[in-house]
């Protein structure tokens, strides 16, 4: 009945990255640019910016991840916070009190900003609905519902090599039914006007109803659903996926949606290909395509710590500093 | 309890669907029972008068299934802050599920309960025993003892017996009895670790889904035994179209099968979801609005026998958690009747039907001389005033919880006197 938690403040301003749902294509290319005039950070002698210096920012990860976790940490010391780190293991007994009780604390040591993953969809508001009103709370991942940043990154790689949004076919493979990946991408792509997006997998990893509730194309065949794309998006297929009543077995899910380049043959000549990695070699895709020209995978990871530093400098508020010092910080790119 | 008051209530427009009565006609009430309607019996001095001019004297409801939490978790709510509020809400009968701690499978946790809401003096509380020992699905409970310490009817709570060997055996068994047996039609496994409806929204937000199917095949099932066994069968809140479909035709081939909603499925619909409200996680979970129109249609023709509460309060640490982790289910019970009744102003259930549903229709599934106001029934009478507009407010909430997504809504009518066996047991102070 309520509405989802408003993450602009009453500005217009960025307060909360918990969900792509709701904000508009200004707001998503106002982050794609800023991004854009952080990469250059990375290649200066110092690999920092003043910009968010005095602020404290918590990584809450109540699951575990080294990747995200990790970007998320130099994102934030570039912007020149000060970074903790906190890995909380939930027990499946581990309810909203211990939770909030964590929140709390943490608001008692004059945290800024929480960057939070957690199992359950839903949990990044939910704690933004409970943080102390000075706080900043940035989704780093919810169960099966939204990975904003994750999907900005590839928002970013896909505009550097083609900006033109309003020209592209994008197919995303793989586990669709159980990926906040992908449900934060398809929100990415229709906000920025992309005209259409397909997703491919066996019925099984497609949610239901998907084509009206995502707006999307589905295919159940790989080659017909990667004909003609310009951007090939696999998923990761989570180990325990396999060998259940979701897919029999690694073997025949690669025979079906594995990535080759035989396959990548019928996509646009100019196809690139992306993962949100850690890939599973031989069974999204075989090293051929993962280590091939066309893979822009590593770049996404570089571009991960850019879009993590524009969203979370948007969220603590510091856009007035922006032009001068990121201009500083960009001379060299 | 202490003898009661002669009584009339006069003015009112009284309705009782169980004996056909529509009219405007003064009721009185002697020795807790129905004494005459209409003319006073010669001699009759009532000890007090109520004045229901401009209101409505119906039945007191019969909800068939309403928590109460006691005993086990009375950090949640308690008979007494339960019932209280159910006489607040006009409601005289409540079914209480068997999932309470200890589980209701002995006369002895039976007995209590209802010991303590006599005590209470509120409302009567009806236990539904537990099929199973322990609700595990395993061993049968001695129904036969639970019937004698008062169990109107058995069931299953919402932990459906996986085996289908002992569901048939236990619907037999209760069948040698003549008790109904009451389901919670939903398939465990494929209903297992949802939250929501597999729909449209369940998708969008990635919320694990329930899909309808884990209804049509419980519904099914049920049928299946229940035609092969001869027992009496009542399907509690069905949340779907295909549901009441199966239901109404079964019951067109003659098996013994009946069905009730839960009010909140008349309203809301998986799109209430798109705001992650813990209020709105409910088991059976909140279908599509087809599902949600067929479900109001049932109600009208009669394809469903009750409109239900399903009453579930929370302490609040239940619902402070992310949504799928929250516990499921809505305090309910003061909400039955307003929201009830603006399905009527809404043109979308008669009067009649309504208050059917919510007095003989319910009385009927459990086969209670309840929810009646014939020459000679027990005086459990509701009088209403069916112009009030309000708006519910946790203050206005008479219940211990206030975990409801109704909150800031507007309700129809409210509750001016409520009489259990022939005593005022609620009564509205800021009446003008």
């Amino acid at each position: 009945m309520s509405a989802l938690t408003p993450q602009l403040d009453a500005n217009g301003k960025l307060k909360h990255f918990l969900t792509l749902d709701g904000l508009d294509a200004t707001l998503l290319h106002e982050i794609i640019d800023r991004a854009s005039g952080f990469l250059g950070v990375s290649d200066q002698a110092v690999k920092k910016v003043p910009l968010c210096r005095g602020k404290v920012i918590a990584n809450l990860f109540f699951e575990t991840s080294t990747r995200t976790r990790t970007t998320f940490e130099l994102a934030a010391k570039r912007l020149s916070a000060d970074v903790l780190n906190l890995n909380i293991s939930t027990s499946s007994t581990a309810k909203g009190e211990t939770l909030l009780d964590t929140l709390r604390n943490l608001e008692a040591m004059h945290v800024d900003m929480f960057v939070v993953r957690h199992a359950t969809s839903g949990a990044a508001h939910f704690i933004a609905d409970h943080a102390a009103p000075h706080v900043s709370v940035v989704n780093a991942g919810d169960g099966r519902h939204s990975h904003p940043t994750q999907a900005m990154l590839d928002m970013l790689t896909i505009h550097r090599h083609k900006p033109d949004f309003g020209q592209l076919r994008v197919a995303i493979i793989g586990d669709i039914l159980h990926s906040r990946v992908a449900r934060s991408q398809i929100l990415a792509l229709h906000t920025l006007g992309v005209p259409e997006v397909r997703v491919i997998g066996p019925r099984t990893l497609i949610p239901a109803q998907a084509e009206e509730a995502l707006g999307v194309k589905v295919y159940y065949d790989l080659r017909e659903g990667l004909r003609d794309v310009d951007v090939v998006i696999m998923l990761r297929l989570q180990r325990e996926r396999m060998s259940s009543a979701l897919l029999p077995s690694e073997h025949e899910y690669f025979q079906l949606y594995g990535l080759t380049e035989e396959r990548l043959a019928v996509a646009h000549p100019e196809a690139m290909v992306m993962h949100p990695g850690p890939i599973n070699r031989g069974v999204e895709m075989d090293s051929q395509v993962a280590d091939g020209e066309r893979s822009v995978i590593l770049e996404q990871v570089s571009n991960g710590i850019a879009v993590r530093m524009a969203v979370m400098s948007m969220c603590l508020g510091t856009q007035n500093l922006q032009h001068s010092q990121i201009a500083g910080a960009t001379d060299g790119q | 309890m202490a003898s009661s008051p002669k009584i009339t209530i006069r003015n009112g427009r009284l309705i009782d669907p169980a004996s056909g009565i529509d009219s405007h006609s003064d009721l009185h009430i002697a020795e807790g029972r129905i004494a005459a309607i209409g003319a006073a019996p010669s001699g009759f001095q009532p000890d007090r008068t109520l004045d229901a001019s401009g209101r409505l004297v119906v039945p007191g409801l019969v909800d068939l299934s309403a928590r109460l939490r006691e005993p086990g978790h009375e950090h949640k709510a308690t008979i007494a802050s339960e019932t209280r509020a159910a006489a607040a809400a006009g409601i005289t009968t409540l079914c209480c599920p068997p999932d309470t701690h200890p589980v209701i499978d002995t006369p002895a946790v039976a007995q209590l309960i209802q010991q303590t809401a006599t005590r209470n003096g509120y409302a009567r509380v009806l236990p539904i025993g537990a099929l199973t020992r322990g609700l595990k699905g395993e061993t049968l409970a001695e129904m036969a003892a639970l019937k004698r310490a008062g169990c109107p009817a058995l069931g299953e709570a919402e932990r459906p017996i996986r085996n289908t060997h002992v569901q048939r055996r236990a619907l037999e068994y209760a069948a040698s009895f003549g008790m109904p047996v009451f389901m919670h039609p939903l398939d465990p496994e494929l209903s297992e670790g949802g939250c929501a409806h597999e729909g449209r929204i369940s998708a969008r937000l990635g919320l694990p889904g329930i899909p309808e199917a884990a209804e049509t095949l419980a519904i099914a099932r049920g049928l299946a035994l229940a035609e092969q066994t001869g027992a009496r069968i009542h399907f509690r809140g069905l949340s779907t179209a295909r549901a009441v479909t199966l239901l109404a035709e079964a019951r067109r081939r003659g098996v013994r099968a009946s069905g009730d909603v839960s009010i909140h499925q008349l309203f809301l619909t998986e799109d209430d979801l798109a705001g992650l409200d813990a209020n709105c996680h409910l088991l059976p979970p909140l279908r599509t609005q087809a599902d949600r129109e067929a479900l109001r249609g049932a109600v009208a023709q009669g394809d469903l026998d009750a409109v239900c509460s399903d009453h579930q309060p929370h302490d609040a640490d239940a619902k402070l958690a992310p949504f799928p982790d929250t516990d499921p289910g809505i305090a309910a019970l003061e909400t039955l009747l307003p929201l009830a009744l603006r399905l009527v102003d809404e043109g979308v259930v008669g009067l009649t039907e309504m208050i059917a549903r919510l007095t003989q229709g319910p009385a009927a599934i459990i086969d209670q001389p309840y929810g009646r106001l014939g020459i000679g029934d027990i005086a459990d009478v509701c009088v209403l005033d069916p112009e009030a507009r309000w708006t519910l407010t946790p203050e206005s909430l008479v219940g211990r919880a206030c975990n409801t997504p109704f909150i800031g809504t507007e309700m129809h009518g409210r509750v001016s006197w409520t009489l259990l066996g022939g005593r005022v047991v609620f009564e509205r102070v800021e009446q003008d």
